[in-house]
């Protein structure tokens, strides 16, 4: 099992914050790796770093053997990671099908892989033509992940997910997130749902204070609560 | 109960038409008060008239600052360069200006025009890479950067041209009104309302049907989910500043064919009305955009002509009522 | 030190210059009594005044602002049209000033309150587009401030230069009032920039800094951004009126053009950068270099302007008019802009360090 993506000792600065404090870990290929840890923890900065919207003041990162920790974020995209960001970043100004035909670069959309995507997400395609800022919370959500997977991807990044969804939407979302790993993807994946986490993850990294604390099986730490609770401050189930 | 399924009626696309209807309120309104049928025709005709060019001129500013988020305070120049370089192809060719004929008039207008565009846009090239790029993300050298520019570019004006006014005629063929009953609509302000009209169908078409107007919606909103998806937007913005200097070069001939004359402030004194409708319209939206000239031009002819003494005044009182009402302008497009 | 409220130039060249600067100024009636160069020492004088209450806004605050000249017409105005109004007596200047300062706060409150609800760069269009129309009115309303021409009048008796206080034979120079009056101006400038400069080491000053940086945080801090912000418009605006007064006393005349125009707001805004911004003492060397080129560089560009025409070269002689000497200082600021951010002052304190 190659490992596709690798930081090593990532240090990054916003302004005077000194934010990641030496990050390292590596995602392997074709596995979901979940990325835990307390609110300001540094989750959301390292994927920002990693798609290089923030720049690395120090430290590498590799990506297929390429390094990209100086490489601008358009071209990082371009080797095949896709993002998904905390705020889903929808455009609202645009329709569905003009926020998906700008995340289709490689070419035209492809209908087979539409149609998949609707298999999940049906709403998509009743909203197909209406301006993505009048669909709910849930729906740009969706929105959000149709647009990281509406081509084939090496690596997806995906933040927080679930975050204030319906749980009849976190269950399609996670369906979608299986159906995807089934296809080979590779995610790394920042999520505080603890159903997802189990279900979706096979390794797992602790963020905390802007450094790693912990990585291991994913299995393990589900079955090790005081694990958890020593991590985390309390259980994952409680994390709810 | 969820909102997976596809049940449920298809959101209605919210259109927020309420500004749309501005213009036309504001025009009614003014007819009781300025009492005669006719002189309410010809006001409102020249207020369409002035819009459009000063629409043309400030559709650039506010892509530029939507997409961008650069404000160049020294936008005035391009107005003023474009007028200037009319001049190089109108005064030698005067005999063809002067003849009769429209088709000869637009012969020559014509590529004063484009040579107008195409020297504001290699300027704005210019401007982008020395005065704007190197204080990139610093709003305060921004401003600081740009409005040196100004200085400089008009001083370099001043310095190429002379300081006179240049007098620059209307062609004949534009010259004088259609006459209808007691109503004068003065034909040069038709060709600029349908000059602006083009402009604008074109920005929309631009911006709604072609890939590069989707990237430039996208990146108004949001700059950095467009990178995250793999487009280098920074190109674009090179691009964008250039059609915009572009456009405000035509405003700057147009303009300076409306008042038949050129000079090197008059730049500088459209920045005030281009910057007022540029706010009021909402950084980045070329609807509000196009919404905000056709006020400001009405506030500046109604206004003109019911309280001479305050026509920009009333301006600037119309920007704070919008403010008030909406402070980040009639439509606010930009997620910052 | 405390008259400098802690806040001493802290470069030995800086200190040198600055005791040069005013030590000259301080002289220049006794030394250099002709009229141009008593007019430029008297601009210096009050321009070190207005740049340093504009220092203020930009360089402590970091706003952005092209309606200060608003409030230098404002002062310039009250005093002008006081004195024509009620005649050459201290009457009227005390109205004047009780007049004008008032009104230039209000201006300031009106602004700074505004600015809530905007943000950064929509206040400095908007405050373009408010000291456009300011100046349109101040030409309309010409029954009042008499439109383009402008208002002169006289000054009382004291201070016209008509007014022999000591003879030539007692003293080696003439005090006459025009002498008195350019000591008022001197000492009511050097008082405004040592009141700026208690300011901005006091606490207050410490908070703007602070929102300068990073208003969020400022006020996340729990410190009340918009009255910090609308108190330090209403201390610029009150300084700057009061340069105005001083300005129109000068003159003996007050109009739009030199008191309300445009290039004004861009001569401050050329010496506060070149100076040095958010250093108060920027505000004095900007003001010097500026008017000193303004008035003597444009000699020699004549010089050289004439050698170029002579030449038969091309562009040149149009590059190097008289009239163009903006052009080249409109280059030194976008230079100093980039290449020298803190200006001249920061240059002084802060020499680039060769490295090894």
């Amino acid at each position: 099992m190659t490992d596709l993506l690798t930081l090593a000792g990532v240090h990054t600065h916003v302004g005077r914050y000194h934010i990641l404090q030496g990050v390292e870990f590596v995602v392997p290929e074709g596995q979901t790796t979940m990325l835990l840890g307390r609110n300001g923890a540094g989750k959301t900065s390292t994927l920002r770093t990693i798609i290089g919207l923030w720049q690395a003041s120090a430290g590498q990162i590799s990506l297929d053997g390429q390094r990209i920790e100086k490489s601008a974020t358009p071209d990082i995209a371009r080797l095949g990671v896709g993002y998904v960001p905390e705020s889903m970043a929808v455009f609202s100004d645009l329709s569905v099908k003009e926020n998906l035909v700008l995340a289709a670069r490689d070419g035209p959309l492809d209908d087979t892989r539409l149609e998949w995507i609707f298999g999940f997400f049906p709403a998509l395609r009743r909203f197909w033509l209406s301006r993505a800022g009048s669909l709910s919370g849930g729906q740009k959500q969706m929105l959000s992940i149709a647009r990281a997977i509406v081509e084939p991807r090496k690596l997806l990044l995906i933040d927080e997910p679930t975050k204030g969804l319906a749980p009849a939407i976190v269950v399609a979302l996670i369906e979608c997130l299986a159906e995807i790993k089934r296809r080979g993807a590779t995610i790394l994946l920042v999520e505080q749902n603890f159903h997802a986490a189990r279900e979706l993850g096979d390794k797992v990294l602790v963020m905390d204070n802007g450094k790693i604390v912990h990585r291991g099986e994913m299995a393990a730490m589900a079955a090790d609560v005081a694990l958890q609770e020593r991590m985390l401050g309390l259980s994952l189930e409680a994390h709810q | 109960m969820t909102d997976l399924a596809a049940t449920g009626a298809l959101p209605k696309p919210k259109r927020d038409l309420l500004p749309v209807l501005l213009p036309a309120v504001l025009a009614l309104a003014m007819l009781p008060l300025i009492g005669s049928g006719s002189s309410w025709v010809t006001l409102t005709v020249a207020s369409l008239a002035m819009g459009m060019m000063i629409f043309i001129m400030a559709s650039g500013l506010t892509l530029v600052f939507g997409l961008m988020d650069v404000l160049n305070f020294g936008h005035g120049a391009f107005i003023s360069v474009g007028a200037y370089v009319a001049t190089l192809v109108l005064l030698p060719l005067a005999t063809l200006v002067q003849a009769d004929s429209l088709l000869t008039n637009l012969a020559v207008l014509a590529p004063a025009a484009l040579l107008s565009m195409a020297v504001s846009g290699a300027l704005g090239l210019v401007v982008e890479r020395v005065l704007i790029l190197p204080v990139y993300g610093q709003h305060l050298k921004q401003i600081l950067m740009t409005t040196g520019g100004l200085i400089v570019a008009e001083q370099a004006l001043y310095a190429l041209w002379g300081p006179q006014i240049i007098p620059l005629p209307l062609p004949t063929s534009l010259r004088g009104s259609f006459i209808i009953g007691d109503i004068a609509i003065a034909k040069y302000r038709l060709l600029a309302m349908l000059v602006g009209l083009i402009v604008f169908c074109g920005i929309q078409l631009v911006l709604n049907r072609t890939k590069i107007g989707l990237l430039i919606r996208a990146g108004v909103e949001n700059r950095e989910m467009v990178e995250a998806l793999g487009y280098r937007i920074r190109r674009l913005f090179l691009g964008v500043f250039m059609v915009g200097s572009g456009l405000a070069g035509l405003g700057g001939v147009m303009w300076a064919l409306y008042r038949e004359q050129v000079h090197a402030s008059m730049g500088n004194d459209l920045t005030v009305l281009v910057f007022i409708v540029v706010i009021i319209g909402g950084l980045g939206s070329i609807g509000g955009c196009f919404i905000g000239a056709l006020l400001v031009a009405m506030v500046a002819n109604y206004g003109g002509f019911l309280v001479p003494k305050l026509a920009l005044v009333s301006n600037i009182l119309l920007m704070v009522a919008i403010l008030m009402w909406r402070p980040r302008g009639l439509y606010a497009v930009t997620s910052r | 030190m405390m008259i400098l409220s802690g806040d001493p130039p802290r470069s030995r060249a800086l200190t040198l210059i600055l005791v040069v600067i005013i030590a000259g100024l301080a002289i220049t009636p006794l030394v250099f009594p002709g009229a141009k160069a008593m007019n430029v020492a008297t601009k210096i004088c009050i321009f070190a005044a207005l740049v340093a209450s504009y220092d203020l806004l930009l360089g402590y605050t970091g706003t952005v602002s092209f309606a200060h000249t608003m409030f230098y017409g404002i002062g310039s105005y009250a005093i002008a049209i006081a004195l024509y109004a009620m005649g050459p007596n201290w009457a009227a200047v005390a109205t004047g000033v009780v007049i004008g300062l008032p009104l230039a706060m209000a201006l300031a409150l009106a602004i700074g309150l505004f600015s809530l609800r905007v943000e950064a760069i929509f206040f400095a269009m908007i405050t373009l587009a408010v000291a456009s129309a300011f100046l349109v009115l101040a030409s309309q309303l010409s029954w009042l401030t008499g439109g383009e021409d402008g208002r002169s009048f006289q000054l009382p008796e004291l201070l016209r230069p008509g007014t022999v206080l000591i003879s030539k034979s007692t003293l080696g120079f003439e005090l006459n009032g025009r002498v008195l009056t350019y000591y008022l101006i001197f000492i009511a400038s050097a008082a405004m920039i040592l009141a700026l400069l208690r300011v901005v080491n006091s606490p207050f000053g410490r908070v703007l800094q602070a929102i300068r940086e990073n208003r969020f945080r400022a006020e996340a801090l729990g410190f009340r951004t918009v009255f910090h912000l609308t108190y330090a418009n209403c201390i610029a605006a009150l300084v700057a009126a009061s340069a105005g007064m001083l300005n129109a006393l000068w003159l003996r005349y007050t109009g739009p053009d030199t008191s309300l125009s445009f290039s004004i707001m861009l001569d401050i805004l050329l010496m506060v950068v070149i100076g040095g911004m958010g250093t108060i003492y920027g505000a004095i060397i900007g003001a010097t270099i500026f008017i000193l080129a303004q008035n003597y560089l444009q000699a020699l560009m004549g010089a050289a302007f004439n050698a170029a025409a002579e030449a038969g070269l091309p562009l040149l002689p149009g590059l190097l008019h008289p009239d163009r000497w903006l052009l080249w200082l409109g280059l030194l600021f976008i230079a100093s802009v980039y290449f020298f951010p803190t200006g001249v002052v920061g240059r002084l304190r802060n020499p680039p360090r060769k490295s090894a």
